[in-house]
């Protein structure tokens, strides 16, 4: 301390000294402009093949920004804050904004690209082969520089040339046994590699015929077809079998007038749909608040247990008299160093009424994770044994900040150890670790893994399959969202954009409480 | 414009606005010729991206060698090994997708409804090279959209040691199975996973078998996604068949038997009679028992025991960069014999093509008994409606297995399907 104090000291009096060269400064520098320049030459070639010329612009904007700002020797506030904001507003900022503007799509199975997308799709889709018309035999050829179609009916053997106006008889030409053209009058044959390497030319080609058009099928095939279904940009419908389909801007799908749709939708924007379903679908309103508190519960359960486990173990290894600190240690901090993922897999086998260790070592016959009370219970119990050595390591730390004296002076005022841990020693705790204990909780609310990989949300009532005994808010939405009906983006970020606010809330709540109770005992 | 893209411009949006210094002094390294040969010009660059399985690439590579070497191009098989139908549709959407997808037939309706892939054009030839159920089970809205090369489905198979004869019905394989438990020598009667929200696609025989169904058809037999019959009065009946052989009836159906222990349960002889598909073989042999397959056998007087039939195909992305070379390699090139023989020696699933199952037949009787038991099976619906029926059946299989109530299960689980698709 006294050290320090000089040192200081001497540094305050004398004439600030020019700012050192030092090796970090250099590396961080040539870092941070090493990964400015290198997201440069990324992102620049697709830009530039996008034509996007405004994206472009803000990239080097921004990379010539970055550079100037590391290269002067001006702005050092700004240098140090620089990284953290372009990571605050890239990992924190963005992915909440996106979140929140999906809420508001339809975005999910069946919408996830735009309109032109889904209309491709729906053409191409409905193209059939002409009824009775050849499996015609491709062989790809130049004439002079237009690429054409040389065509074989493997049936009658005669070969014609295609072209974007249509079949013409090719006489003269030698066919392969594999039913390949190999020489033609006026035309050059393309070998396979050379036809491969003209792939999308081959594709674009359409040879118009009576019945519709011959379009390549690969490099050694053509069909001819039709597709009977065409968009028709004047009434903004899709004409052919059972239509004509009306597009709907509302729900992003074609429909006809007898209310079929084409399975093809696209992404429109759906306003507040998705937080309407949200409040008034029944099973979500009827059962929310069952969920809720068993959430609670579950969140309040795991916080409270893995603190009060972790920091009874803490206060026993703190004790001078014990010997062996470290070995313990290592055995406790073993369940936190595990993969989690792994280990709720194994606890669920664990549950298993008929193979499981848990029913043989206590010779019991129970459906752990069957019932609801005793899955209840077992989930609590895995998240105890997953969350303790977190609590175990953090008031270990805790535990050696409070100096030793003031439990002495304690004892010595003639409290018991009950009296001076209850008076001293936890409050002293609670300062350091409310906030971590607030955290656990707010990540102890939404452990999806906890539940999804143990019961799945079960055991399920026969009379009703959507909400589980051990469903928490989280693991219900999220079955709600992606268990039916395919992958549904934009409600489930609709869900998520309420999970946030309860979470907040809470959180927001019991910071207020924290920052009384440091107020208290600073 | 694709999400990278996007996401470039977003986060170079960012790196502007977080940069508040201006100093016009350095404009350092604005690139002068940015190297734009390299992502840009995307097409007709001559090469074939497939996505596949771990356990197809190893069979697939020397065979995309093969075809890159005679077509001029380079083709990189790229292995997927998780989420390989929400992996497909997203890289799709971003332009970044493969040219060629392998994966099961299930996933055409929800591959289409996303516009991801694009109809294979067969010849009738090519058509009747295949069994006719792989064919009808890649067939979507009367279109073909995938070019079948497996076909799998699940069968009894049995521990010859143990029960010597097929049984000949349901009944019969539990009276065997109880007796064999009385007598010590299994634990359980039947290894069929149910787990704690049930599996619908290995009871679903049993389902069938005692007159259940989830759809009913459309008039050209395909299921019909208006019509739920998982409530439907033939339902209830099947679900109580299931509740008979469940927990509180036969103990032949039990939640403690899941899809992790089922297989290593037969293979450790705790029961006689085990219900899964190809994929369970590997082990079985490692059992060191004799045992045989046979089809899923029907209650008495009961309906055809029908398993859900599953088909692995190859699918043409309709946003490749390389459409026609795609469309060459599933159509003319994968279609062939010595491909499929192949992918089933890499992972012995019974191929589609009917020459190349007569040639593994011959080596392997198990392919030809696997593809007998499946010959009245019911292609796996590949409507996308079908993600709705699988959860709810499956817990409102688990409840009646558990002994819950047939009737109020099957018609909660028909209101929950009903609800999420809107009927």
């Amino acid at each position: 301390m006294a050290l320090d104090v000089r040192e200081t000291g001497e540094t305050s009096q004398a004439p600030r000294p020019r700012r050192h060269i030092t090796t970090a400064f250099v590396v961080s520098r040539i870092a941070v402009l090493a990964v400015t320049a290198a997201i440069l030459l990324y992102a620049a070639p697709p830009l530039i093949a996008t034509r996007s010329w405004l994206g472009l612009g803000v990239l080097l904007g921004a990379t010539a920004a970055i550079a100037c700002l590391y290269l002067t020797r001006r702005f050092v506030p700004a240098k140090y804050l620089i990284p953290g904001t372009v990571f605050l507003l890239a990992f924190q900022v963005f992915p909440v904004l996106y979140t929140v503007t999906t809420a508001f799509t339809n975005f999910g199975d069946g919408h996830r690209g735009d309109k032109a997308a889904a209309i491709t799709a729906i053409e191409r889709g409905s193209v059939r082969q002409a009824p009775g018309s050849p499996e015609y035999r491709l062989t790809a050829a130049l004439r002079g520089d237009e690429l054409v179609f040389l065509l074989v009916d493997p049936a009658t053997k005669q070969v014609r040339l295609g072209d974007d106006g249509g079949l013409s008889p090719l006489p003269g030409a030698e066919v392969g046994v594999s039913g390949r053209v190999l020489r033609a009058p006026g035309v050059t044959v393309l070998t396979a590699p050379q036809a491969a390497a003209r792939g999308a030319q081959i594709a674009a080609l359409t040879v118009p015929t009576d019945g519709g058009a011959i379009k390549a099928n690969g490099l050694s095939r053509a069909v001819e077809g039709k597709a009977a279904l065409v968009h028709d940009a004047a009434c903004d419908c899709v004409r052919g079998e059972g239509g004509p389909y009306q597009a709907d801007e509302s729900q992003g799908y074609f429909v006809n007038a007898a209310g079929e749709r084409l399975a093809q939708g696209w992404q429109v924007n759906v306003g507040l749909d998705n937080f309407a379903r949200v409040l008034t679908n029944p099973t979500i309103s009827g059962y929310f608040l069952g969920v809720f508190g068993w959430n609670a519960v579950f969140a309040l359960a795991s916080v409270a247990g893995t603190f009060a486990l972790g920091m009874a173990v803490a206060l026993a290894l703190h004790h001078p008299r014990m010997r062996g600190t470290k070995a313990y240690r290592i055995v406790l901090i073993l369940p936190y160093a595990m993969p989690s993922f792994a280990m709720l897999l194994v606890w669920r086998d664990l549950f298993n009424r008929d193979f499981g260790l848990v029913n043989q070592l206590l010779g019991l016959n129970v459906d752990w994770l069957g019932e609801p009370l005793t899955a209840r219970f077992a989930v609590i119990l895995v998240n105890l044994w997953l969350g303790f050595p977190y609590m175990f390591l953090v008031t270990t730390g805790a535990l050696q900040a409070i100096p030793r004296e003031l439990t002495e002076a304690a004892a010595i005022d003639g409290a018991t150890p009950w009296k001076a841990f209850r008076r001293v020693t936890l409050p002293l705790l609670l300062v350091a670790l409310t906030p971590l204990l607030i955290s656990s909780f707010a990540f102890n609310f939404n452990n999806f893994n906890a539940i999804q990989l143990t019961t799945e949300g079960g055991p399920f009532p026969a009379e009703n399959p959507q909400v589980g005994a051990t469903d928490l808010l989280i693991t219900y939405t999220f079955r709600l969202a992606f268990g039916t009906g395919g992958a549904q983006f934009g409600f489930a970020a609709a869900i998520t954009v309420f999970i946030f606010a309860i979470v907040a809330i809470v959180s927001a709540v019991a910071f207020r409480r924290t920052r009384k109770q440091e107020e208290v005992y600073a | 414009m694709s999400k990278r893209v996007l996401g470039v411009a977003a986060l170079a949006t960012l790196a502007l606005t977080a940069c508040a210094g201006s100093d016009p002094a350095t404009p350092s390294a604005t690139p002068a010729a940015a190297p734009s040969g390299s992502a840009s010009a995307a097409p007709a660059s001559g090469k074939l991206v497939i996505w596949a399985d771990p356990n197809r690439v190893k069979a697939l590579k020397p065979f995309a060698d093969q075809f890159g070497t005679e077509n001029g191009v380079t083709v990189e098989v790229k292995e997927i090994s998780k989420d390989n139908q929400q992996t497909f549709l997203t890289a799709s959407q971003q332009g970044s997708g493969p040219d060629v997808m392998v994966g099961a037939h299930d996933w055409i309706g929800n591959l289409v409804q996303n516009g991801a892939i694009e109809p294979v054009n067969l010849t009738e030839a090519q058509k009747a090279a295949f069994s006719d159920i792989a064919i009808k089970a890649v067939t979507f809205d009367g279109q073909i959209y995938g070019a079948p090369y497996a076909v799998e489905n699940i069968a009894l198979i049995r521990n010859t040691d143990l029960a010597p004869d097929a049984p000949a019905t349901v009944e019969d394989l539990v009276a065997t199975g109880k007796k064999l438990k009385d007598d010590g020598k299994v634990q359980e009667v039947l290894c069929l996973p149910v787990g704690q929200k049930g599996d619908a696609f290995h009871v679903y025989p049993l389902f069938a078998a005692g007159g259940g169904k989830l759809f009913g058809d459309t008039p050209t037999g395909d299921p019909d996604p208006k019509q739920v019959l998982v409530g439907s009065e033939g339902s209830v009946k099947a679900f109580g068949k299931l509740r008979d052989l469940g927990e509180k009836g036969d103990g032949a159906l039990k939640t403690s038997i899941t899809t992790e222990n089922y297989i290593p349960s037969f293979v450790g002889k705790k029961c006689a009679y085990l219900i899964s598909g190809p994929w369970a073989m590997a082990d079985v042999k490692k059992g060191g028992f004799g045992y045989d397959i046979t089809p899923v056998p029907t209650f008495e007087g009961g309906d055809p025991a029908t398993p859900f039939v599953g088909v692995q195909s190859f699918f043409v992305a309709a946003k490749g960069q390389n459409k026609t070379l795609a469309q060459e390699f599933v159509t003319n090139y994968v279609t062939s014999k010595d491909v499929a023989k192949a992918l089933y020696e890499a992972d012995p699933r019974p191929p589609a093509l009917t020459a190349a199952l007569d040639e593994v037949k011959a080596g392997d009787a198990d392919a030809g008994k696997f593809m007998d038991a499946g010959k009245e099976g019911m292609p796996m619906p590949a409507i996308p409606e079908m993600q709705a029926v699988w959860e709810p059946f499956g817990i409102a299989e688990a409840a009646t297995v558990k002994g819950g109530d047939p009737d109020q299960a099957a018609s909660a689980a028909q209101k929950t399907i009903d609800g999420s698709l809107k009927n």
